[in-house]
């Protein structure tokens, strides 16, 4: 085969075909057409204000990596005027994350920017290896999720930061479009595909400027720049990619490239759908839309972008038929705009239920939520409940965790459009 | 006669493993390996059969469909030719060249 010449500057030889118009380019011309399109997606979302203190989540991947990486770049070449520093979680998994961190802190030093870092054992008296000691490694990733979403948000209020921006590409917002569709979620589906969440309590403001980036398109943008990245997956979920969305996503692209930014378009249009009270709330300005720091991901891991969890096709399965159950009395709300055919009562149709979303605070440590006490903190309860008195009796553990919890953790999960 | 491959009819490629790929390829980023030059029906080497050569003789992890499924390489995992997408040249049908460049790297890991 001969070289194809690139499409845009017909000199070089092209060595990308971009999945979403399979547009051939030269290394060049893609990079800088890759970081033109994240500084019209900021520009189109007014994402940023000069002068403002903005926190990278970091953690040494390869997204958080290029986010960093362009974030420096845009702002120097249009003079946004951020102070940008990167903000990591430190889990406390030997061996995982130590190596990551290094990684951030190679990062900080060749982007030039702060680093501060937080610890799972500092805010919550936990590192994610006692957690695994004590509830085994099952399940361990809805903890791991739970507890990063708050430390996000406690490190930059730490930093006096109140704009935090994460690494969430488009491939992620596909995954969680298609998982909630899936499950009839639909204030989650709302708030997954905004561009920008704010919470009315914790006044940290999230956003994903990497939102239409294609993963691919990220790892190329890595490769071909020679960024510095960690790769290894988490010892705690070896096979967190094994039979879930992610792959339905990737062969999908594999048939036909557009599908993931199709996939994006499709979910903010039906977000678009969604009554306000149901999404949460809409806080003046397009697309911003009120959570409690669910939006991002499933609370899986491997990252700091909360990808989902493994095997969660097969888990969803289960709890679709536990949730034809589940209808408890919530707050109605009908989602209009379907006419209702009488001759079609005796069908299934009804319209949705949906739960009403009503934010308030954390009795215990105060993060918004819609419970009286916050995810992070039930979580907390039960695993205080249960912490080993020995060492000895760590390995007792392993096998049988707390019954009690796990009926907590079931109550947490399975009810749809429900938000603990 | 044969300026492709060596005296034993084998070509010198350098393979590549990113993203996670390389724990299934003794933990270790880059291989010099000594590709046959022809495959099983005695045809001209290409990807689709570095790819099954890959599997019997570098693999040593044992999760072979990290790395292929349905006899192609896994969606997810980025093939590089020499440092241009696979599908530049002709995805797995490319056939390989002396001292060519081979780099897999899974974008199915945390990011
Ligand atoms: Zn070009
Ligand atoms: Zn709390």
């Amino acid at each position: 085969m001969p070289p194809t010449p690139c499409a845009l500057c017909n000199a070089s030889r092209a060595l990308i075909i971009r999945p979403k118009n399979h547009q051939k380019l030269c290394k060049a011309c893609f990079i800088s057409l890759f970081e033109t399109e994240i500084h019209n997606t900021i520009t189109a979302n007014s994402l940023f204000s000069p002068g403002e203190r903005v926190a990278i989540g970091a953690s040494g991947g390869k997204d958080s990596t290029v986010l960093a990486s362009v974030l420096k770049t845009l702002n120097e070449r249009y003079n946004y005027g951020l102070k940008l520093m990167l903000l990591s979680i430190d889990e406390g998994i030997k061996g995982y994350r130590d190596d990551s961190l290094q990684t951030v802190k190679r990062n900080a030093v060749q982007y030039e920017m702060p680093l501060e870092i937080v610890g799972y054992d500092e805010l919550y008296g936990w590192t994610m290896d006692q957690v695994v000691s004590q509830i085994g490694k099952k399940g361990n990733c809805t903890y791991c999720g739970v507890f990063r979403r708050q430390a996000l948000d406690r490190g930059a209020a730490r930093l006096g930061i109140k704009h935090v921006v994460t690494g969430h590409n488009a491939d992620d917002v596909a995954e969680t479009v298609m998982m909630n569709l899936l499950r009839g979620d639909l204030p989650r589906l709302a708030r997954a595909t905004s561009i920008v969440t704010a919470s009315a309590a914790s006044e940290i403001k999230r956003s994903k400027p990497l939102k239409y980036a294609y993963e691919k398109e990220i790892v190329l943008y890595a490769h071909h720049k020679g960024l510095d990245y960690f790769t290894t997956e988490c010892i705690y979920s070896p096979e967190a990619f094994r039979g879930s969305a992610r792959t339905l996503i990737k062969s999908l692209e594999r048939v036909r490239p557009s599908a993931i930014l199709d996939v994006v378009r499709s979910g903010e249009d039906m977000a678009r759908l969604v009554p306000a009270e149901v999404s949460g709330g809409h806080r003046g300005g397009k697309d911003v839309i009120v959570n409690e720091g669910e939006a991002e991901g499933d609370g899986g891991c491997g990252s700091a972008n909360g990808r989902a969890s493994g095997g969660e096709m097969a888990d969803m399965e289960k709890q679709l038929l536990e949730n034809d159950g589940a209808r408890d009395n919530e707050t109605e709300i009908t989602v209009n705009g379907h006419k209702h055919d009488p001759n079609c009562n005796k069908s299934n149709r009804m319209p949705k239920k949906l739960r009403k979303q009503q934010m308030g605070k954390c009795a215990r440590c105060g993060y918004l939520s819609s419970q009286d006490i916050c995810k992070a903190c039930m979580l907390l309860e039960g695993l205080n409940k249960n912490r080993p008195k020995t060492q000895i009796q760590v390995s007792v553990e392993e096998e049988d965790s707390s019954p009690t919890l796990t009926r907590r953790m079931e109550g947490l999960t399975v009810i749809p459009g429900h938000q603990t | 006669m044969d300026t492709k491959a060596d005296d034993e009819g084998n070509l010198p490629i350098v393979v590549e493993f990113t993203g996670g790929l390389e724990l299934l390829f003794s933990n270790q980023r880059k291989h010099q390996i000594a590709l046959p030059s022809t495959d099983e029906n005695g045809r001209s080497a290409n990807l689709a059969f570095l790819v099954r050569y890959l599997c019997q003789s570098l693999m040593t992890g044992r999760r072979k469909d990290m790395f292929v499924t349905d006899g192609t390489v896994r969606p997810g995992i980025l093939v590089l030719v020499n440092d241009a997408d696979w599908e530049l040249e002709g995805e797995d049908q490319y056939e390989l060249k002396r001292n060519d460049n081979i780099l897999f790297v899974s974008t199915l890991h945390g990011g």
